[in-house]
């Protein structure tokens, strides 16, 4: 069975198949227009956010501040940007080029990104809580009114999810810029020396990390109204998972920008079939891991089979 | 041999280009002019200078002083003035594939349907300089072999790529590719000069410096020594300048006694006690992966002794072989840290004891060993892999081609330092791409397919026979 490796895409889609059968087997009345919405709309900001951890992973770093930035991202969302917009969207496009020049501070510097990060994810924990002290605010009128569309036929979590991945398709593996950024992953060398300035096209990358998770911050307040300096922080390890799951490697510039968003996909509906299993929520958290280690298992066994053959 | 009319302006112009790293004087001083038509063959032993050379040619590197010009295009830089390089560590992409890694060099290519233009173009820079490949244009290059990858890469250097290569540098070209392949790259450079164009050619297969040189260039110590037309230098006369003194014809091989068989794997590879066993055979035909199968077993198992009595010498030295934020003396020690520790701690009096003798038996240039191993040029980052190795004790030693780009006084000396072990009783198994290393063997195992297809010894080790057992059934 060559095709796994060839198609590094059809492991994810497996795995999500498998799931998704499993949980309609379990609970059919999930199987509809409502169910399908329900069970996939908190997946929304976790793919933005996981496209977010690609764009790093792409050029060989890693985020390790993805979380506190989208919880940041979602307390300005609910406050500036709902009381006086213009501040607001000031405030977001500051922080994507904090982002930006993270990512060009990283460079320059030669500076391991995981420590960066790591660091930086207390200074945007800290400007959240500075924010927001105690859970508040509210979701402006348009962005509630953008995340509960009802689009038909089709649920919006389900539309939105194919939107992310075929636009970030087209940017990362079909355009020119992508491939030089997946280039940078692959052989940071070997691009400088075609004559690309690798530090503005890892600003560029960073840019776009920062870009996607405001998006994930804003998504995430339209869906739930209101935020919390707290709200996202998982988000970091799921968005790393995510990016894993979906085929990626942590090195060499190899992502699947369709691959990250079946893999957030999976991951949030791996947490809606633990509880129609009825799970105690206690083990909820240890079985997750479970089905993520099962997954990374298979594909890694796959591969290495392949490689053989 | 073609030449430009004498009044074309020269493509790239260097005035007393001098390049310092600290004290190291890596480029000192030299004036070079390459005109159309050129194809310079530039030759010298390791840390001659010729990388720095071309890294200043290239713009990859500024010169300290001096000056570098192009008067044929009036620009400034090195890109602009199609200037293109090749270079010896093989420097694409792996995670794009063919099209796309032409993509990063071709910033002409615009718009969302790039793709099928690229496919074309390289598809036809390769079918131009390798008629007969069957190289795909969308295989990502990590499943491709090595030797494919170089041809890629060369392939990717002379593409017209929105322009047109103005002067095309080769740094080995040839190292990873077989005979066959590497007479269509000859061919392919000496079309391409005629038509104008202008190669700088960096090898040390003097054999081919000779067939496409029209003119030669000795570097020594950051130097030019001698610069002629190809015709005015004899092979002898090259290697003088060179500054080393090579022995013309492998010296006769001194009949050993040899012991018992150390080595029996599955496939049919064998080895006595002091015996130099080569594998040989087309770049690319299972010998590394056999010896890769061979020596994991043995060490990297859950199981292995911790002694495995086995060392590897590494070919591909950024993948394999260096530590690179290591110094030269932990690289060169890191084999031999288990015998010298006491109490569990490494003694770092004796490891220093150890390496320094190394270092004066292998000749490795450096003043300090505790300087980072990146500061070696390439033969003698090797020279480190090969003390790393030889100072261990294991009776067995895997190499995996390790002379790939290492010039012709070093390997000199590593022949003589492999007879000596040998004699002493260590067993070398030494995958080659160079038939002249495969013929100092004692028995040579001849690959084709993943399979070994002839076993040779003694008299029966020619290049004829190897060659003969390397295509047969080929063109079947």
């Amino acid at each position: 069975m060559k095709l796994f490796a060839k198609y590094r895409i059809l492991l994810p889609v497996v795995s999500l198949a498998v799931l998704l059968a499993a949980t309609f087997y379990m609970q059919p009345r999930a199987m509809s227009y409502f169910g399908l919405n329900l069970l996939f709309n908190l997946a929304v900001p976790i793919a933005l956010a996981t496209i977010a951890q690609m764009m790093i992973i792409m050029v060989n770093d890693i985020d390790l501040s993805l979380g506190a930035f989208v919880s940041l991202v979602a307390c300005v969302t609910a406050t500036f940007l709902n009381d006086s917009p213009m501040l607001g969207v000031l405030i977001l496009l500051a922080l994507v080029l904090c982002y930006a020049a993270l990512g060009a501070v990283i460079h320059a510097l030669d500076l391991p990104a995981i420590v960066v990060t790591l660091g930086m994810s207390f200074v945007w924990g800290g400007l959240a809580l500075f924010i927001l002290p105690s859970p508040g605010g509210a979701s402006p009128g348009w962005l509630r009114a953008l995340m509960t569309v009802k689009p038909p036929y089709i649920p919006m979590a389900v539309c939105a999810s194919v939107i992310i991945a075929v636009v970030t398709h087209l940017l990362i593996i079909r355009s020119g810029i992508g491939t030089v950024l997946r280039g940078v992953g692959g052989n940071d060398r070997s691009v400088q020396r075609a004559g690309w300035p690798v530090v503005r096209l890892k600003a560029l990358a960073y840019g776009l990390a920062g870009l996607f998770g405001v998006f994930a911050g804003m998504a995430l307040v339209g869906l739930t109204t209101s935020a919390d300096a707290n709200i996202a922080l998982r988000y970091t390890l799921l968005s790393i998972a995510g990016v894993i799951l979906g085929g990626g490697e942590f090195t060499g510039g190899k992502v699947s920008p369709v691959g990250a968003v079946i893999g957030a996909l999976t991951l949030t509906l791996a947490a809606s079939f633990l509880s129609f299993l009825r799970l105690s929520p206690d083990w909820q958290i240890g079985a997750q891991g479970a089905i993520l280690i099962l997954v990374l298992t298979a594909r890694l066994l796959f591969t290495r089979r392949d490689a053989q053959a | 041999m073609s030449t430009a009319a004498p009044s074309a302006a020269p493509i790239v112009a260097l005035t007393e280009a001098a390049k310092h790293f600290g004290p190291v004087r890596a480029l000192d001083g030299v004036s070079l002019s390459i005109s159309p038509g050129d194809c310079l063959g530039l030759v010298g032993h390791n840390g001659a200078g010729k990388s720095t050379l071309v890294n200043v040619v290239n713009g990859g590197l500024a010169p300290t002083s001096g000056s570098v010009a192009f008067p044929a295009s009036g620009g400034t830089t090195a890109l602009a003035a199609g200037v293109r390089s090749v270079f010896q560590e093989l420097s694409l992409c792996p995670n794009l594939t063919v099209a796309e890694n032409l993509r990063i060099s071709h910033s002409a290519l615009k718009g969302m349907n790039w793709r099928g233009p690229a496919r074309v173009e390289i598809r036809a820079a390769l079918d131009q300089v390798f008629p007969g490949n069957g190289i795909d244009a969308d295989a990502p290059v990590d499943t491709l072999t090595i030797a494919e990858r170089q041809m890629v890469e060369i392939a990717i250097g002379f593409a017209p790529r929105g322009t047109e290569a103005k002067l095309v540098i080769l740094d080995e070209p040839t190292s990873s590719l077989d005979a066959g392949i590497a007479e269509q790259l000859l061919a392919h450079i000496k079309r391409f000069c005629a038509d104008g164009g202008a190669v700088i050619f960096i090898s040390h297969m003097l054999g081919e410096i000779f067939e496409v040189a029209t003119r030669i260039l000795v570097m020594k110590d950051g130097k030019v020594v001698a610069e002629k037309p190809a015709g005015g230098f004899t092979r002898q006369g090259l290697v003088d300048a060179m500054g080393h003194v090579a022995a013309e014809g492998a010296a006769a091989q001194a009949a050993r006694v040899q012991g018992a068989e150390v080595v029996h794997t599955p496939e049919g590879l064998r080895a006595r006690e002091g015996e130099i066993v080569g594998l040989s055979g087309l770049a690319g035909h299972g010998q590394a992966e056999a010896l890769a199968r061979l020596y994991l077993g043995a060490t990297s198992s859950w199981r292995s002794p911790r002694e495995a009595g086995l060392v590897f010498v590494a070919g591909d030295r950024g993948r394999d072989g260096v530590l690179p934020l290591w110094s030269i003396l932990r690289n060169a020690s890191i084999s031999i840290l288990p015998q010298i520790a006491r109490r569990g701690m490494v003694d770092r009096t004796r490891e220093t004891e150890i390496i320094a003798e190394w270092k004066k038996r292998i000749g490795i240039r450096t003043d300090d060993v505790t300087n980072p191993i990146l500061s070696l040029s390439g033969g003698n980052q090797q020279k480190v892999l090969f003390a790393r190795a030889l100072a261990s004790a294991a009776p067995v030693v895997v190499m995996d081609d390790p002379m790939r780009g290492v010039d012709v006084g070093t390997k000199q000396d590593v022949y003589a330092m492999i007879r000596a072990e040998a004699a002493k009783g260590r067993t070398f198994l030494w995958y080659s791409t160079e038939t002249e290393e495969v013929c100092q063997c004692d028995r040579v195992f001849v690959f084709r397919n993943g399979e070994i297809s002839a076993e040779l010894t003694g008299d029966e080790i020619t290049e004829e026979r190897i060659l003969e057992a390397s295509f047969e059934m080929e063109g079947a």
